[in-house]
């Protein structure tokens, strides 16, 4: 599908679903932001875990067409959003009854198409996948009234995936999603939300990348943290990762902290969950990312930079369902909000002439401590 | 950071070194006598240069500590009126050499230098490439000078011509004033040294200080990468090699060449062959000036110069001869080098923010290319030509001194003091023109056996890298280049001296001198005598590499260094090969054995060894 399709075609033909690789930065009016910040992301050059999304269009044909839209106007019409109680179980009675609705049948062969097409990508029967939902008002403020931001994992068949899509769908009536959007006046019908089907990275180690020195805002290298696993157990901070330094114009990797790693997250096989556990004893201090996949990570963290013209902060992960040379994955990339704001490094320390540079900087001297 | 008192270090006399301050000038001496000059020792923050000294001077090797005490001292304080710094002060504990350098203390003072310097070093800055032609000029001709003074031999009978030509003049004299010339020639040598480099040094270490404030994280090699590909004499002996073993084989002689690793075998088969003697009609071309590269950094007088070792420059031909047989090509990669310069220029300058920053760093990066071929060719013609041609000045004058019995060896004039030499001389000729026996002949002998025991237990000592109380602030460029070394090198090289056993060590760091990563077998080679035994792939561990060393750099797949730092010769020619190194390790020749198992990260200067 062309990109200029999706945004220009009148609306007769605006696609009810859509691979990733289809939607870019200006898709979020029909893939809301999650996926179309990963569509950007394949166009920078990099790779996104493989998924499609359940575009606005489909979510509105999916409501009006099951009779969703008319019953939840009349269940809320007059509601009183000071009435928790009443509030609590309006909101329930919406949800299970979005929630028991099944998806046209043209959706569902469209779901079932593209998840099989998926697994096939992925070289699995049935790839196990994240459902989460997809806001079209992620950026405003109080983005929150858009819904709840549903994230369901593991989730594998088609009938699932389909189940956890309109529960993603559901949690946009939430007791308090309804309320916010009342207090602030946004009208229901303006309402709509998109639904991201991903394949799960399966990630044998992951961790988060940023493409400036968090610690002194050098905008000339790339860190890298990283530990065994999911990259859980790195953004949450339950764990010293390793840590490397890699020179972004030359892609060496310029210091590198080996740490002892405690615990990681992993998928628990029968609950297919994650679940925390402790890293055996004689991997704790073992590298837990090659020099190659840094290399490439840090390669990918330029590109991102370069696409988006800003420094980024990047969560990756190394899927071990797929083989090495293709299983290096970026799942998220926004831009870096610290030092983005200030003035880079410390600042300008231009003073003019080779001459008056040299003289002022042996007038200051240099700190031996 | 606290460091001892230098005074109660040099308390601890080894034994039986008692009485070894005889054996350096008095003023290098830290004193007890003397409450003010003891003070200021004591307030004074003083730091082992083991940068140039890795090992501890001979009494006569101290002429260039003194040449340079005064030369860099001179043009930093009464010449160029550096603002906030005069020179810098020496001192000698058991034979290494301790340095410090004066600041100007007072503010009103540092002011009032400033015109002058700006009116001086700008003068410099802005006609650096006509000086530095001028420069060239001054040199070649001290260097000519040299070459021409003649060290007579004392016969029992002068020549008849001392009548015929009524010369009025015996050699006697001759040999005296013949010594104190080149002893002049070795100063003035050196007063040219420090002429430039400084504030080739100050443009360097500025450039460098503008980049890590705009890159803390920037490893300084590429910060020097910035500066490369710009053609340096440096590489002028290895390409006469390489020029070498290309007419070799255009002539047909490189079998004979090839054919001993002894050079005396190979020149008397090469003489016998009418391609031969064409051959080396074109070697004898090479050899004046470019065989007078040292094998060493040039400042000791142990360190020899290719021509003096005709083996070195012989198995670096054969071996240029085997990569052409080959097909391997053995051009220095320069066009690649300098496509690979401007590229990471580019990208560092283009992640500047703002645009007066860009323009400080276009001026600086200029100022830095215009300097760099000064600060890199001023070791050919001072460090090494010069030197090369003095020590063996003064072998002759040892032998004259030999001969008359003041010394037993040639070699051992190195253990006294240039002063004493003139001293020996004056003996030595008075008793030849009074026809007696000098009294050097029983006084010095038994001194000079006593000082190659002394030297050994300097040689077992291990100097304290830093003495004194340290300064909050370092200003003096060369100082900051060279704390830049000692400073963060101070605290590894500690490290690695606390381990009680250096068998268990398997990390060393030095600096990264050349990116990348390599393993493999290491070869320890201490002088570049021993490079014929590297194998193709080993990882050359030297205690440093000079031009002479060049033909080494074909054959290995790494190399790390005891001492140096980015801009020294190893990390150059590493980053021109693309391989990498780790430089300024402070031991890594006394730690790592041939046939160890080796891993060298030129991006993070850490050599891991496997045991």
């Amino acid at each position: 599908m062309e990109d200029s399709a999706v945004m220009s075609a009148p609306a007769a033909i605006v696609p009810l679903v859509c691979w990733l690789e289809d939607c870019h930065k200006d898709s979020v009016a029909l893939v809301g932001g999650k996926c179309s910040s990963l569509g950007e992301l394949i166009h920078a050059g990099v790779r996104v875990p493989p998924g499609f999304a359940l575009t606005t269009e489909g979510f509105r044909h999916f409501m009006d067409q099951s009779g969703v839209t008319a019953a939840v106007h009349s269940l809320l019409s007059g509601i009183d959003c000071e009435n928790l109680e009443t509030l609590e179980g309006t909101s329930a009675q919406i949800r299970s009854l979005i929630e028991s609705q099944s998806f046209s049948v043209e959706i569902e062969d469209l779901v079932a198409e593209l998840y099989r097409k998926l697994s096939l990508r992925c070289c699995m029967p049935a790839a196990p996948v994240a459902v989460r939902s997809s806001a079209t008002a992620e950026d405003l403020p109080g983005a929150s009234f858009a819904g709840q931001q549903d994230t369901y994992l593991w989730v594998r068949g088609v009938d699932e995936v389909l189940h956890h899509m309109r529960r993603c769908i559901s949690s946009l009536y939430t007791a308090r999603a309804i309320a916010y959007r009342a207090n602030k006046g946004f009208s229901d019908d303006q309402l709509a939300i998109s639904v991201g089907v991903q394949k799960m990275a399966n990630s044998y180690t992951a961790g988060v990348m940023f493409t400036l020195h968090p610690g002194n805002g050098d905008r000339s290298v790339i860190v890298i943290d990283s530990n065994f696993g999911f990259g859980e157990s790195v953004v949450s901070g339950e764990v010293t990762p390793d840590h490397f330094v890699v020179n972004k114009i030359t892609l060496d990797i310029i210091d590198r902290t080996i740490s002892q790693k405690l615990i990681c997250y992993t998928v628990d096989a029968t609950t297919q969950t994650s679940h925390q556990m402790d890293v055996p004893f004689e991997r704790q201090k073992v590298q837990s990312l090659i020099d190659d996949e840094i290399t490439e990570l840090a390669w990918m963290g330029k590109q991102i930079e370069k696409h988006y013209g800003c420094p980024m902060d990047i969560e990756w992960a190394i899927d071990k369902d797929l083989p090495a040379g293709g299983n290096i994955f970026i799942l998220q990339a926004r831009p870096e909000t610290v030092w983005s704001k200030k003035p880079q490094g410390q600042g300008s320390t231009a003073v003019g002439s080779a001459m008056e540079y040299i003289l002022s900087g042996m007038l200051a001297g240099r700190r031996v401590t | 950071m606290k460091f001892p008192v230098p005074h109660d270090i040099k308390a601890q006399t080894l034994p039986g070194t008692e009485g070894w301050e005889r054996m350096y000038p008095y003023q290098y001496q830290f004193v007890t006598d003397d409450p003010v000059r003891n003070q200021y020792e004591k307030e004074t923050f003083w730091f082992y240069d083991g940068l140039h000294y890795p090992e501890p001077l001979y009494p006569f090797d101290t002429i260039w500590d003194e040449a340079w005490y005064l030369a860099l001292s001179q043009f930093n304080n009464r010449i160029f009126m550096v603002p906030p710094v005069r020179g810098v002060d020496h001192r000698i504990i058991n034979g290494y050499v301790y340095i410090s350098p004066v600041p100007v203390k007072d503010g009103a003072e540092i002011g009032s230098r400033v015109p002058h310097f700006m009116e001086r070093a700008g003068h410099y800055y802005k006609n650096w490439d006509a000086l530095e032609a001028k420069w060239k000029v001054k040199m070649e001709a001290t260097i000519r000078e040299l070459e021409a003074i003649q060290i007579p031999k004392l016969a029992d009978m002068e020549d008849i011509s001392v009548v015929m030509d009524a010369v009025g003049e015996s050699k006697g004299y001759h040999l005296l004033k013949n010594y104190d010339d080149l002893i002049n020639l070795g100063i003035k040598c050196w007063q040219y040294h420090f002429e430039f480099l400084n504030l080739g040094y100050a443009a360097y270490v500025f450039f460098l200080d503008f980049v890590q404030k705009q890159f803390p994280s920037i490893p300084a090699q590429r910060v020097t990468q910035m500066i490369s590909g710009i053609d340096v004499i440096m590489y002028r002996p290895d390409e006469e090699l390489k020029g070498l073993a290309r007419k070799a084989i255009e002539l047909g002689v490189d079998a004979l060449v090839c054919s001993s690793p002894e050079w005396t075998t190979v020149e008397a088969a090469l003489k016998a062959d009418p391609k031969g003697v064409e051959w080396l009609t074109s070697l004898n071309l090479s050899r004046e000036p470019w065989f007078n590269v040292s094998t060493g950094t040039g400042w000791f007088h142990h360190d020899r110069s290719w021509n003096d070792q005709m083996n070195v420059p012989l198995s670096g031909i054969n071996t240029y001869i085997g990569k052409l047989k080959q097909g391997v090509n053995i051009e220095r990669p320069t066009e690649k080098v300098r496509a690979e310069r401007d590229r990471i220029t580019a990208e560092y300058r283009g992640l500047i923010e703002s645009e007066a920053d860009r323009q400080q760093f276009d001026e600086l990066l200029g100022c830095a290319k215009t300097v760099f071929p000064y600060v890199e060719n001023h070791l050919f013609y001072v460090e090494h030509w010069f030197h090369s041609v003095f020590w063996n000045k003064m072998r002759e004058v040892g032998a004259v001194m030999q001969e008359h019995g003041v010394i037993k060896e040639v070699e051992d004039v190195w253990l006294l003091r240039r002063d004493e030499i003139k001293s020996a001389l004056w003996d030595i000729v008075t008793a030849w023109a009074t026809g007696v026996t000098p009294r050097g002949t029983f006084t010095w002998p038994p001194e000079i056996e006593w000082r190659k025991g002394v030297m050994q237990k300097f040689k077992e000592w291990s100097a304290p890298p830093a003495i004194g109380v340290a300064p909050e602030v370092i200003q003096e460029p060369f100082t900051i280049v060279l704390w830049g070394v000692t400073n963060k090198s101070l605290a590894d090289w500690a490290s690695v001296q606390e381990v009680k056993d250096p068998e268990t060590i398997t990390e060393m760091k030095g600096f990264a001198g050349s990116p990348g990563i390599a393993e493999g077998i290491a070869r320890v080679c201490k002088t570049v005598n021993e490079v014929g035994e590297l194998r193709e792939g080993e990882i050359l561990v030297a205690p440093t590499t000079s031009p002479s060393w060049a033909p080494a750099f074909a054959k290995i797949g790494a190399c790390v260094t005891d001492v140096g730092g980015v801009m020294s010769h190893a990390a150059i020619v590493c980053r021109e090969y693309g391989m990498p190194a780790v430089v300024g390790t402070g031991m890594a020749t006394k730690i790592i054995r041939s046939g160890m198992r080796i891993r060298v990260d030129g991006s993070t200067g850490v050599i891991t060894i496997s045991r």
